[in-house]
């Protein structure tokens, strides 16, 4: 149903019944090591090139999710998924293989959430039984389209990101047991202006902060109804842009309900500058970590807010702003 | 929206750290003058131990240098180095074999012609091509100049 003029709220409340969550090595060296499936031990996942590597990422998190909700790949009715290189084709390819009804998506690292706001919308509507959704990226594949060779020696600044190897996917369905979907506000294309490609985090922070204000706005709540405000990948620059933004616009969260999954995915003694980044890390981080705890009711309402950068290599070097979006979805405890 | 976005990129820059620049300065003289000493180090041992003059030496020195290039970059070394000394390995010598191998290998993957052969310059390909093109126009000036002394 729709709320004021960009936000869904979910009736049915569809429901999140299972989870599949995969990374790469540096994944597992990270902060929430215990909230992943299966991590691969190096970047190819024995595969022959770093395309093919992120394909099996997908498809090894599809086993998981599919075999943890105790139904079979032909049970899903679509297949909702994204990622950041040229054409998805991860995506499509590992749809392919998987054999189900498949919507491409791209909204860079936005990818997640609006996986997951179309997929309730599907489930809501009783469009679908069962959808499955979410997001992947991989660090050497997407450097070597957006940046330099990955073995090129170039000194990356304070402000640059990490880009996460991983999948992680949700499945979606009208009954059952887990966490429930409870809104979703699609966000608009900000932009700032801005035109560094390695400072991402301020050139995503206003459509973040766009995105949540309109989201208590059209929900007509407060911060404080949530437990946790989680941003997808500003990291430590843009997670501290965007609380300024949102001061200005006298919304004020406090610092530690105001959480960047960038800044959870990695411990602080790895080398990825400001924080993580990819499509993958809001899908890695939402569906490993924050699900898991809304599971074990440390955490009861949770807003997830993906920010994307729609930037390709071509506009950077056609000296082209960065436009950027965000999406957020809510996401409650089930068992009240 | 001008304004917004004006007085956006001022709290941008007030909350991003500058770059360290004077220690990125010396940490680029320091590795960047290392790799010029094991470069003069290989140039006396050609000169002693073989027939090199020197005027000569310069190529088998590069090519070693360039060849302890291709090892470090191969193995995942190089950008890590690279990390540290910023234009201390991008400047000499093996910052350009550095740009042409990581290139080459990263692009294997699409075939030895196309991928490879395609490939192998996309980063270094403008330095050859403006290296050249400022050598002729310096060479111009100069003959133009000899010229006109005479």
């Amino acid at each position: 149903m729709l709320n004021g003029n960009q936000t869904w709220i979910f009736s049915n409340k569809p429901t999140i019944i299972s989870t599949g969550v995969v990374g790469g090595p540096f994944e597992k060296a990270g902060k929430i090591k215990a909230d992943f499936d299966y991590f691969f031990d190096d970047q190819w996942c024995n595969e022959t090139s770093f395309e093919k590597a992120h394909t099996a990422l997908i498809e090894k998190a599809s086993d998981f999710a599919v075999s943890k909700a105790s139904i079979a790949h032909s049970d899903i009715n679509f297949f909702l998924h994204g990622d950041l290189i040229n054409q998805i084709t991860p995506s499509s390819f590992a749809a392919k293989k998987l054999n189900i009804p498949y919507l491409g998506l791209f909204s860079a690292c936005a990818t997640s959430m609006e996986g997951l706001a179309i997929g309730a919308m599907l489930i809501n509507s009783e469009s679908a039984n069962y959808v499955m959704t979410g997001a992947a990226s991989h660090n050497s594949a997407v450097e070597k389209q957006f940046r330099y060779p990955t073995e090129y020696g170039s000194q990356k600044p304070n402000t640059s990101q990490w880009t996460a190897t991983g999948a992680g996917l949700a499945i979606l369905s009208k009954n059952g047991k887990g966490p429930k979907i409870t809104s979703a506000t699609i966000g608009k294309v900000i932009d700032y202006d801005l035109h560094d490609p390695f400072h991402m985090g301020a050139a995503m922070a206003p459509a973040a902060a766009d995105t949540i204000s309109t989201h208590l706005k059209e929900r007509n709540i407060k911060p404080s109804d949530y437990d946790l405000i989680i941003t997808g990948d500003l990291a430590y620059y843009g997670r501290e842009l965007c609380l300024s933004l949102l001061e200005e616009m006298n919304i004020s969260i406090p610092q530690e309900k105001f959480l960047d999954c960038g800044l959870e995915l990695y411990s602080s003694s790895q080398p990825t500058m400001a924080g993580g980044s990819g499509s993958a890390c809001s899908a890695l981080v939402t569906y490993g970590h924050f699900i898991n705890k809304i599971k074990n009711k440390e955490l009861n309402k949770i807003l997830v807010v993906a920010t994307g950068a729609l930037l390709s290599p071509l506009t950077v070097q056609q000296k082209q702003s960065i436009p950027c979006i965000a999406h957020a979805v809510s996401i409650e405890n089930g068992e009240v | 929206m001008v304004q917004t976005q004006n007085s956006y990129k001022n709290l941008v820059t007030k909350k991003t750290d500058n770059p360290p620049i004077l220690l990125n300065c010396m940490k680029a003289f320091v590795v960047g003058g290392f790799i010029c000493v094991i470069g003069q180090a290989l140039s006396y041992f050609y000169m002693y131990f073989f027939d090199f003059t020197e005027k000569t030496v310069g190529n088998p020195t590069v090519a070693t240098l360039i060849f302890f290039t291709m090892l470090l970059t191969g193995f995942g070394f190089y950008d890590r180095i690279a990390q540290f000394a910023g234009a201390g390995t991008a400047v000499p010598v093996t910052g350009f074999g550095n740009a042409v191998i990581s290139a080459a290998i990263e692009h294997r993957t699409e075939g030895y012609v196309q991928g490879v052969g395609g490939n192998m310059f996309k980063l270094a390909g403008s330095v050859i091509l403006f290296g050249v093109f400022s050598a002729f126009v310096l060479a111009l000036i100069k003959t133009i100049l000899n010229l006109w002394g005479n």
